[in-house]
């Protein structure tokens, strides 16, 4: 790993699509009246490309089909519980259903993923939306876990006209991958670290986490990165947790309800793997504790403290 | 003279949109006979303006290439009460005629609510309030492109209640979509009630002036009327959008149904459609 500044995802996202345009792409960028340094470079310089319909998510998925209808590539930008849950049934009709009849490139791309926004309580945790975007037909999603993997997906979105759900983080993160590494986006998934008989699957942030966890603890253990839910490839992923005894998955989400958890519980159940899981994530409630994201994990038991001892000691959930 | 001859073209051809407009409501009502699933009151209103599109010549389309670049777009938002729809893609080619005896059943594309599996369907209907906003985008896509190619949407007035047409009013307003015709199917009467007992939305047609529409009300059944606002809205260089209120009635044709402020979950027998047609006939 490199000593490298952090890089917010949303920053190296918008600098792609700033490329893209420069390149004359057909791209539209509309928001929900959410903006970051980049995007105000694109704005100035591609004013006819960008438009803020304002604080109207729902608006932004019907503008953002009628533009994919009308060929270009849009990125609907804005607050990832927002973007994914309030225009929820605009996505299903007009993305989901439409793009079952017709290519429709529009891309979702919400900032602050799971827990990011911490100290802006409950309503800017984002929990639900892997499980709500995975179960919608056609619709891929992403959930990248460093800003390498940023760009990765959003030179896919570029060249895949299908519609998408992409969630980043909204805080500057270190990369987890070497330029160029050994990623297949199609795969949807990376196995970082071998060893040890448990396997933690984590997505999103929460593998920057386990990969701490990993650096600075003598246990050993497996770590897979989950960047993708569609394209998954599972049997690959079934043929990488299989070399192991245990499986501790790792999401800023809730558990058993749908996300990574019902993901990697569902693949061993439908394969007649017998191997005990242990979900790390959320439990069934939201967080109106106010702290730092730290200490949002620490509470619920998903810190690196918490990541160790469920690799020493996991339960049995299947 | 230029204006007398354009007189007596454009009597003819009101005249030859009200016969279509009486075989289209017919053929509505044989459509609903096949399929009693299907909203026949709702689809009854707008029939002369969907006739008045189509065949008055402001609708541009190529039924042999339903997604033809140069098309303009037609959004049927009010996906329930356009029925009437069918038999006009049937007329035109975009279907077949035969196709009008299958709707709703097994192994039909011809459901309940059209939407776009069918030739000539731009946008999955059934959920309301989404075809305005798509609309906009098709609009402000268009008008990158410097396409001359405008966008038409038909909405019902009980679709007004949700917020997401309001967040797309406002847009297209603040965005000067001069190409982009809404026409608010205006019968007054929603699934339970009278609109006016739900949400009144009197004065309409200020409050979308208030948001940068160019507006003007008409009876939507009079098929000149219909016909000038149309041409009002193609020939429009205000840069602003264009909203055609049309105030019609629910049920159009049939007096039971016309009478009925529950009419919108109603189905018509077979003799009651067989009376309908006749006294249209």
């Amino acid at each position: 790993m490199t000593t490298e500044k952090p890089l917010a995802m949303r920053d190296v996202f918008l600098q792609h699509l700033l490329e893209a345009l420069r390149r004359r792409e057909k791209i539209f960028i509309v928001t929900d009246d959410f903006g970051s340094p980049v995007l105000d470079k694109i704005r100035h310089e591609f004013g006819d490309h960008f438009i803020n319909v304002g604080i109207a998510e729902q608006n932004a998925i019907n503008i953002a089909t009628g533009l994919a209808a009308e060929g270009f590539t849009v990125f609907a930008y804005g607050i990832a519980s927002f973007m994914s849950m309030r225009c929820y049934e605009q996505i299903r009709t007009n993305l989901s259903m439409a793009s079952q009849q017709r290519a429709l490139n529009v891309n979702i791309v919400g900032v602050g993923a799971g827990l990011s926004y911490d100290i802006s309580g409950p309503s800017h945790h984002c929990l639900e939306d892997i499980t709500l975007m995975r179960l919608l037909p056609h619709i891929e999603v992403f959930s990248p876990s460093d800003w390498t993997l940023t760009t990765r997906v959003t030179e896919w979105s570029l060249r895949h006209p299908r519609p998408k759900y992409i969630r980043l983080d909204s805080k500057p993160v270190p990369r987890l991958y070497a330029d160029g590494g050994p990623v297949t986006v199609e795969d949807g998934f990376c196995e970082l670290a071998h060893g040890g008989d448990t396997c933690v699957v984590a997505t999103g942030f929460m593998t920057q986490v386990a990969r701490r966890a990993l650096d600075q603890s003598a246990i050993r253990f497996g770590l897979v990165d989950v960047f993708a839910f569609r394209p998954l490839d599972e049997d690959r992923l079934l043929g990488v947790l299989k070399k192991y005894r245990r499986v501790v998955t790792l999401e800023e989400g809730f558990i058993h309800r749908g996300g990574l958890d019902t993901v990697v519980i569902g693949l061993l159940a439908r394969h007649g793997v017998q191997m005990a899981v242990h979900p790390l994530g959320v439990n069934d409630r939201y967080l109106f504790d106010i702290g730092h994201r730290a200490r949002l994990h620490q509470l619920c038991g998903m810190d690196e403290a918490g990541i160790l001892q469920a690799v020493a000691a996991p339960r049995v959930e299947t | 003279m230029a204006t007398e001859t354009k007189t007596t073209a454009d009597a003819a051809l009101i005249s030859r949109l009200k016969e279509k407009a009486a075989w289209v409501r017919n053929e509505t009502l044989k459509v609903h006979g096949v399929a009693p699933e299907t909203r026949v009151a709702s689809s009854l209103s707008p029939v002369e303006v969907l006739v008045t599109l189509y065949y008055g010549g402001w609708l541009r389309f190529d039924p042999r290439q339903p997604q033809w670049e140069g098309r303009d777009r037609f959004i049927a938002s009010k996906g329930h009460g356009c029925i009437a729809l069918y038999p006009i893609l049937a007329d035109l080619g975009f279907i077949g005629l035969e196709e009008l005896a299958t709707v709703c059943k097994n192994g039909s594309r011809l459901g309940c609510i059209p939407d776009m599996q069918i030739p000539g369907i731009e946008t999955t209907n059934g959920s309301l309030g989404h075809g305005l906003g798509v609309a906009c985008g098709m609009a402000i896509g268009l008008r990158q492109k410097r396409s001359d190619a405008r966008v038409y949407v038909i909405t019902g007035d009980g679709e007004l209640c949700e917020g997401s047409v309001w967040e797309a009013v406002m847009f297209a307003g603040q965005h000067g979509l001069g190409n982009l015709t809404l026409i608010v199917d205006y019968n007054g009467i929603a699934m339970l009630d009278r609109c006016r007992n739900i949400i009144e939305f009197e004065p309409l047609d200020r409050k979308l002036r208030e948001f940068q529409w160019d507006v003007v009300t008409v009876d939507g059944h009079d098929i000149g009327a219909v016909h000038e606002a149309l041409a009002a809205c193609r020939q429009s260089r205000s840069g602003r959008p264009q909203a055609i209120v049309a105030r019609t009635v629910k049920g159009k044709g049939v007096p039971s149904l016309e009478r009925d402020v529950l009419c919108h979950i109603k189905t018509l027998n077979a003799q009651q459609i067989a009376e309908a047609i006749g006294r249209a006939s």
